[in-house]
């Protein structure tokens, strides 16, 4: 066998692997996006065709009719629009909160020297480990004593604080340089100048990754506003999609419009901000 | 003013809010529910009653306890089904091929729309009668002249578990651990397999022993990361999905300690399932590290 040959049937083999790559990869994301679609599907229906049945295979996938008023309904049936003001305001102030608060405590921790700096540092880092079910309890108890429970501040200032964010932050401030630093300090410049006009600047994308995760997380969380709420009009939107299906639990393409809706903004989010999402990964190694 | 003092005030100037929030949210209740773990109380009427030991002997003594560990066990089943999922599609997409950032983009979105939609939206899909799963069961009998009928998913209770099961997996294969290993992969020197080629090696042999023990401690790490996780979760789906049902087959830990606390305001008790959740985490964690310690490749 000859080199060109040799050649050849490298090539050969290397389309053969990515053609196998390439369908493997493509059932995969019809995996994922499926139920996505049939999501959307079923929002659009009459609501007696969800129950439909015919022989040909694709049929229940493409509505009929196109049934746009499902969406004006959802939004109708329950005080939907309210529902989604409670989740901006609610995640807005808890993702500014858990940035503020740690983006300072990590400027300490990270680049200036105080007794105790290290043993407090481990405290938090011991309680990254406990879970939220252990606090849960006696947090609950607090908010109740301080007659705060059913108000929106049970749901955002608990989840102000996170040794996570601190640590994460910490560890980014930990690799800047700090020569820059060292000039401001020369010049005069104070502990809050230099904070806010070196350290802040420099941490965009670290800053970027933790809004966004936090962001996205207080959107989607479920347990703690269902504990500590109990008036609709105060429900965020997790809680409140819950409650619509107490209510409607069988107006399936009611249900669907008001998931997307819910989904919509994550999405968004998600498009914009996808660097932040490999780099947050990588950056810290973290899970959801 | 010393310099050394200046630093100091600025220091806990900066981290005054984070403590105080830290202190009052997280370390004074840890504190607390490890003291109501030795109490009974019912949050309405009267103050906490010491009890010692008694919350956990009873604990212990719960069948239910038992059957909601177990639950919680065996849901981590989608665990190991969803690293391989990861890994088989990382290794698919590190084949340098276009259109990558479109295939990560689809993968990720499960991930990142997890919540209380995607649970409603699996319900619907698993609904005996005119979900879509049990649908195109019956079609593709129908395609080779079988009557095949789907099962009863959530509504019975050797199901429910495997969908949920089904479901977790479908979550997270593209997610986060997919993209750790996707940056494992593109980390392992290409020396090696090069090395391995000349050796003869085919891409099976290359992967038994490259591969695989270069991003061993990615795999460790998604492991324990996931465990840790199993067990505090399965509140969210069930919840929305099951109500922790059929017949208390997807009620997990975090379900039980739920129910104890806010349905039945027993205190006390919820706050010893806690501890005792907090206890396996720790344990696991140590244990995770001296097995895994041995077979880790650093």
């Amino acid at each position: 066998m000859n080199a060109e040959q040799l050649k050849r049937r490298h090539r050969q083999r290397q389309f053969v692997k990515k053609t196998g790559a390439y369908i493997f990869l493509t059932i995969g994301a019809v995996t994922m996006v499926g139920p996505f679609l049939w999501m959307v599907s079923t929002s659009l229906k009459n609501p007696g065709d969800v129950f439909s049945y015919s022989k040909v295979w694709w049929s229940e996938w493409i509505p009929t009719k196109f049934v746009w008023q499902n969406y004006v309904q959802a939004w109708h049936v329950v005080p939907f629009a309210k529902f989604y003001l409670n989740s901006i305001f609610v995640s807005f102030a808890i993702t500014l909160g858990q940035v503020a608060t740690s983006a300072m405590a990590a400027y300490s921790f990270a680049r200036l020297r105080f007794p105790g700096r290290d043993r407090l540092f481990f405290a938090y880092l011991a309680t990254m480990m406990v879970p939220g079910a252990v606090t849960m309890i006696p947090v609950f108890i607090l908010l109740e004593k301080l007659g705060w429970v059913d108000t929106f501040k049970a749901m955002i200032l608990p989840s102000m604080f996170t040794a996570y964010g601190t640590f994460m932050l910490r560890q980014f401030f930990m690799t800047l340089p700090r020569d820059l630093e060292d000039a401001a300090k020369i010049d005069g410049c104070s502990y809050t100048g230099i904070f806010w006009r070196i350290i802040l600047p420099l941490s965009k994308p670290a800053l970027a990754t933790l809004t966004t995760f936090t962001f996205m997380g207080s959107w989607m969380s479920f347990m703690w506003p269902l504990i500590v709420m109990n008036t609709h009009e105060k429900f965020t939107l997790p809680i409140g999609l819950a409650y619509f299906q107490s209510l409607h639990g069988t107006d399936w393409t009611l249900l669907m419009a008001g998931s997307l809706m819910m989904i919509l903004p994550i999405l968004l989010v998600f498009m914009f901000n996808q660097r932040f999402f490999v780099e947050g990964i990588k950056l810290s190694g973290i899970k959801g | 003013m010393k310099a050394q003092t200046k630093e100091t005030i600025a220091a806990y100037g900066f981290l005054t809010p984070n403590l105080l929030g830290f202190l009052l949210f997280t370390s004074l209740p840890v504190m607390a529910s490890l003291v109501l773990s030795f109490c009974k109380w019912d949050a309405l009427s009267g103050p906490p009653v010491f009890v010692g030991v008694d919350n956990f002997i009873q604990l212990f003594q719960d069948e239910l306890f038992w059957k909601y560990s177990y639950n919680t066990v065996f849901m981590m089943l989608s665990i190991p089904l969803s690293m391989a999922g990861s890994l088989i599609l990382a290794l698919a997409l590190n084949q340098k091929l276009k259109g990558i950032v479109v295939f990560r983009t689809l993968y990720f979105l499960p991930t990142i729309c997890s919540g209380v939609a995607i649970y409603m939206l699996w319900k619907l899909i698993y609904n005996p009668d005119f979900g879509v799963l049990n649908m195109m069961i019956a079609k593709a009998g129908e395609m080779v002249g079988l009557t095949l009928k789907g099962p009863y998913w959530l509504h019975d209770e050797a199901w429910s578990k495997p969908a949920l099961i089904i479901m977790g997996v479908w979550q997270t294969v593209g997610g986060y651990n997919m993209v750790l290993y996707l940056a494992a992969l593109q980390g392992v020197p290409r020396d090696f397999y090069d090395a391995a080629e000349v050796d003869g090696a085919n891409s099976w042999h290359k992967f038994w022993a490259v591969t695989w023990p270069q991003i061993s401690p990615t795999t460790f790490f998604i492991a324990i990361m996931s465990v840790i996780g199993g067990f505090q979760a399965g509140f969210d789906p069930a919840y929305v999905m099951t109500g922790g049902g059929p017949n208390g087959s997807t009620t997990t830990l975090i379900y039980y300690l739920y129910n104890s606390a806010f349905s039945w305001n027993q205190m006390g008790y919820a706050a010893a399932i806690a501890w005792v959740l907090f206890v396996i985490v720790f344990m696991f964690t140590i244990l995770q590290w001296r097995f895994y310690g041995r077979t880790v490749h650093y």
